[in-house]
């Protein structure tokens, strides 16, 4: 269990971390952070990228700042750090949450929240919170292609950035450079529940709700899928029916009946912290 | 001379037998300054990477590899024998474990070339450049299918995949027929994969000054290894030196002759230089490292006041592609037919075991052999009958345990149980879990909804058997006598090397507890060394929980002869008559005066001119033999009992209150023993709840890294309390029983029936291990279903 030969560069910035990931065909370039899923997938030689780029280093990614209701959080901010408050307010404290019960804390030490939306992982914590969130990521590469500004940065949905399992939008010269969430409202709901076999384990079913009615939100979301994470944008009509199996059922026809079952409970349990 | 007889006690001041001293060893290890074969460092030393088979079975047609690179295949390997664990059982089929793949593969993992670099890293670079063509074999993945006459064959020559097929009967076979009660399951328990936290291991290379192989070993039985080493490699035995330095953690996986150590052995002397393999977790999970997995059909019978008349069993075990050195395949299935009966009274038995081949890595010896499987099945069957007849569990126990004053008791396999209160041990863990106070818990109900459940189990464990058990085994190792050699130093301290190895079991503490009691000498001034067939008398290793039964005889009788000697000297430097001196606190003493050890062994060692005349010119130094006085094991036993709150939503099972009563006989060292019950009992959590190797219809192991492997950590496991009680061992030095597996031998059973005490309510109950969360809900909705159509 060790990695195939890879080169390594340390970023000193962002745009010298984006002309490195620009490394042309049929060169594998991979963005390292804290390492928590690609270190593991290296060794195990499931993943032999040519060069990993160090973007640990890069402060503008362990930045978090609030700007009116918006809360940009950069993508090298760890786990750690949002379970230690780095994120103000109710949101703070809905992340801090989620980041607590992320692993171990070594993990959270080391882990960021970019590299667990980059990796995509339908049964880690941060795609399946964040999608019920909302939320805006930025993107940025050394190209200028469509969709992207001057300066090589694009915006995207979070709606639109999980394609699959493991699988997201990223280009692959692409660097998730931070997530913007929006504040919930004063009456805004949040539920979240995961179900593991022991603390620390991949999830066996997650479900996370949010419901804020100053913005006439209403999503569900349900990780720990063999896809992306199953979003329910407006989950109004699953709210009036009170969660109802039939209607959950629908949501995860693959699921053999124990599996259903699990992940019914994880909804019931985020809509019963939700208050619903 | 008075005073170093039995020695039991004999100026313990507070640290010889039954002082609960904290472990000499933890000062190495808790400050991280063992020394493990990972921290061994020899000049010029390679790595070893090893291809592996991608899939369970296929006929080896090619290897492609670079040509000028180290890589080596099993063409390489000349003259170099497979591994043969045969057994002595009638019918036994005896396979060839190759080195390296030899015309077939049978499981995913077995080794097919090996490739040597500079580190590891880089021999795992050249390892990716070996391209084997294997036309791919139907595999047989699952034991039932194994027997089936269609199967494919596993071994060609066999004519089937059946390792060993045993029988047995007993007893009024004819009553089990019109019993008036009578209950039939059928079980199943996961294939586990062990997880010491050091894996396997290896470092070896040739020394030119002793012309000897020198292999460290992360190993529990050093010479058991190098006699394995010895007919792989066509070498003498004085040839071969096997050192095991510190071990982290064995449980049976260390007690095994891996092929990567023949391996590597072989590759140190063909390239002329320190070789080096690691095992990591990705290797110990998906390769090697496989245990347990048994099924089971049994039929209970019993009166209506649930007095068993009879058990009838079939068991099978899958056992895997290969017969593991030195205890064979059919270590498992073969120990099920004597060992089912438990700690009961038991009028008829009918067992017929099965050792199945299929396309899986060899099933190895893991703590608690056959006998946590086999404790689970009888535990639960003895739940549901007392369901069937309306009693408690433990009413039902108490009317067919083996009662005190039948003690010792011939059991219907022959089994001699040595001593013991089984009842009592039952009755106070009643006390210790109040029974009562669950049940009324259990009738008020839970806030969140949970279930609450409680279950006992009860077993006996047969430990530091003998030569009259495993000589009708007829396996490659017999344990004899066991030797200790002991020596007073120049100074006066005690050094004592024992063949077996200790590999966190506090061995070095435990055994100079024991020289503590007959010398009196301080324990800092008593040195335990071990694991190394260089220096030691040889031994079989440690397994079967029998360190401090024959180690423990022997260290004592080593101790004893030494007494006896530095009595002499010391009487003739008092000027008193020898049977007038008596040992005490380190020092000899007579009526009139006192001499310590240190200046009688000063004496003997730079003064031999004051010695007697008759001096025994043996001196100070001795090798100790010690066999127990029957050797057909100690019966330690034990009660465990589990409280459990099920979440009948989520499947999901916490343990409220867990609580051991056991007997192991005279303590050396209850802080230790205590230590041996929770790690075992933590091990035990782990089958009953979380541990499983499962596997795809090809034979693909689907838990090849810790991520899918769930191992029980440190929120799983429960404060455990325990209760010992002291019933001396009548055939042992000090009445010492082995009490090394019994920890992990009861949780599963006791679990099980705390669930399924849970689950009656609903009608549900759990016939497979681990209980994972899947299976209790699909357990609940099959008693959901049944309810809805019934």
């Amino acid at each position: 269990m060790k990695p195939a030969p890879f080169a390594y560069h340390r970023a000193r910035d962002l745009a010298d971390a984006a002309k490195r990931m620009a490394a042309g065909p049929g060169r594998f370039v991979k963005a390292l952070a804290g390492g928590q899923s690609l270190g593991p997938m290296l060794n195990l030689r499931v993943a032999r990228p040519d060069m990993l780029v160090d973007i640990s280093a890069l402060a503008d990614l362990r930045a978090v700042t609030v700007d009116g209701d918006r809360v940009r959080i950069g993508a090298g901010v760890t786990h750690a750090m949002i379970e230690d408050g780095a994120v103000p307010g109710r949101l703070g404290a809905i992340l801090a949450d989620v980041a607590g019960a992320i692993a171990y804390r070594a993990v959270r030490n080391r882990g960021t929240l970019g590299g667990s939306l980059a990796h995509a992982d339908p049964a880690a914590d941060w795609p399946a919170a964040l999608l019920a969130l909302g939320g805006e990521l930025e993107i940025h590469s050394a190209g200028h292609g469509a969709g992207h500004d001057a300066d090589g940065s694009r915006r995207l949905a979070i709606d639109d950035f999980f394609t699959g399992i493991f699988e997201t939008a990223l280009g692959d010269d692409e660097i998730l450079v931070a997530v913007t969430l929006t504040r919930p409202g004063d009456d805004a709901r949040w539920g979240y529940a995961k179900l593991c076999r022991k603390p620390g384990e991949f999830a066996m079913a997650i479900a996370a709700v949010l419901v804020d009615p100053a913005r006439d939100i209403r999503r569900l979301v349900i990780g720990a899928t063999d896809d992306r994470p199953i979003l329910v944008a407006d989950a109004g009509p699953l709210m009036a029916a009170k969660f109802a199996d039939a209607e959950l059922d629908a949501l995860m026809p693959d699921f053999d009946p124990p599996r259903r079952a699990l992940h019914r409970v994880a909804v019931r349990r985020a809509a019963r912290m939700a208050g619903l | 001379m008075a005073g170093a007889g039995n020695g039991a006690g004999n100026g313990s001041g507070g640290s010889g037998i039954g002082a609960r001293v904290p472990r000499k060893e933890d000062a190495r290890f808790l400050h991280g300054r063992g020394q493990f074969v990972g921290d061994i460092r020899l000049a010029g030393m390679q790595d070893v990477a090893f291809v592996r088979s991608p899939i369970a079975h296929g006929r080896l047609k090619g290897i492609d590899h670079p040509a000028d690179a180290p890589v080596f295949t099993a063409g390489d390997l000349d003259g170099v024998k497979p591994i043969r664990a045969v057994s002595g059982l009638a019918g036994f089929k005896a396979s060839d474990q190759p080195i390296l793949a030899t015309g077939k593969v049978r499981h995913v993992g077995e080794m097919i070339a090996a490739c040597v670099a500079a580190d590891r890293a880089l021999a795992e670079d050249l390892a990716d450049q070996v391209e084997p063509d294997i036309e791919a074999l139907a595999p047989v993945v699952d034991m039932a299918r194994a027997r089936a006459g269609d199967a494919p064959l596993i071994h060609e020559d066999w004519g089937d995949n059946i390792f060993l097929e045993s029988r047995f009967e007993a007893g009024d076979l004819a009553r089990m027929d019109t019993a008036p009660v009578t209950i039939r399951r059928r079980f199943r328990m996961a294939r586990q994969s062990m997880a010491p936290l050091e894996g396997r291991g290896v470092v070896a290379h040739w020394d030119r000054l002793a012309r000897q192989l020198v292999v460290y070993s992360s190993a529990q039985l050093p010479h058991i290894v190098r006699t394995g080493l010895a007919t792989c490699l066509d070498l003498p035995e004085r040839r071969i030196r096997v050192i095991a330095p510190d071990v982290g953690g064995g449980f049976g996986y260390k007690g095994i002759l891996l092929p990567e150590e023949v391996c590597v052995c072989w590759l140190a002397m063909q390239l002329d230089r320190p070789m080096r393999w690691l095992e990591d977790r990705h290797e110990a999970l998906s390769a090697a490292a496989n245990c347990r997995e048994h099924a089971y059909d049994i039929t209970i019978h019993a009166d209506h006041d649930g007095r068993i008349l009879g058990v009838d069993a079939e068991a099978t075990v899958d056992a895997g592609a290969y017969s593991s050195y030195p205890f064979s395949a059919c270590l498992e299935a073969a120990q099920v037919a004597s060992i089912l009966p438990g700690p009961y009274d038991l009028p008829a038995f009918r067992c017929v075991t099965y050792s199945a081949a299929t396309n899986k890595c060899p099933i190895l010896p893991y703590r608690g052999v056959a006998r946590a499987p086999v404790c689970t099945v009888m535990e639960a069957m003895i739940d549901h009958l007392a369901r069937a007849v309306g009693r408690a569990p433990h009413a039902v126990r108490l009317t067919n345990l083996v009662r005190p004053e039948q003690m010792p008791f011939d059991n219907i396999t022959h089994k001699h149980f040595d001593s013991g209160d089984y009842p009592e041990c039952l009755r106070r863990l009643v006390r210790m879990l109040d029974i009562e106070a669950v049940r009324r818990r259990q009738a008020r109900g839970e806030a969140d909804g949970r279930l609450i459940g409680v279950g006992l189990a009860i077993f006996n464990e047969q430990a530091a058997h003998g030569t009259s058990v495993y000589a009708a085994w007829g396996i490659p190792m017999v344990p004899g006598a066991e030797q200790a050699f002991v020596r007073f130093t120049p100074d006066g301290g005690l050094e004592a090397r024992i063949g077996l190895q200790c590999h966190g079991q506090g061995l070095e503490t435990s055994l100079a507890q024991v020289a503590h009691s007959l010398l009196g000498l301080p324990l800092d001034a008593i040195e335990i060394s071990h694991g190394d067939t260089g220096l030691s008398p040889y031994s079989t290793g440690t397994w079967g929980s029998r360190a401090m039964v024959v180690a423990g005889g022997a260290v004592a009788e080593g101790c004893r002869l030494l007494g006896e000697r530095a009595a002499a000297i010391g009487a003739h430097l008092l000027q008193v008559p020898a049977d007038q001196v008596r040992l005490d606190g380190g020092r000899v003493v007579s009526a009139t005066g006192s001499v310590s050890l240190a200046d009688i062994a000063a004496t003997w060692y730079k003064r031999p001119q004051d010695l007697p005349g008759d001096v025994d010119p043996g001196g100070l130094e001795v090798t100790a033999g010690y066999k127990a006085d029957r050797d057909t094991g100690t019966f330690s036993y034990a009660a465990h009992g589990a409280v459990v709150a099920v979440d009948t939503e989520t499947g999901m099972v916490e343990i409220l209150d867990y609580a051991v009563v056991e007997d192991g006989g005279v303590l050396i060292n209850p802080l230790i023993v205590d230590g041996q019950v929770i790690g075992g009992a933590a091990q035990g959590i782990g089958t009953a709840l979380y541990e499983e190797m499962p596997f795809d219809d090809q034979g693909q192991p689907l838990a090849t890294t810790l991520a899918d492997y769930i191992l029980p950590g440190a929120t799983e496991v429960p404060a455990i309390r325990i209760d010992h009680m002291e019933t001396p061992a009548p055939y042992t030095r000090f009445g010492q029983k082995g009490i090394g597996e019994g920890g992990a031998i009861g949780p599963p059973a006791a679990l099980i029936n705390a669930v399924n005490d849970a689950l009656t309510a609903l009608g549900a109950e759990m016939t497979a291990l681990p209980m994972s969360p899947e299976r209790i809900l699909a357990a609940i909705m099959a008693a959901e279903n049944t309810e809805e159509t019934g």
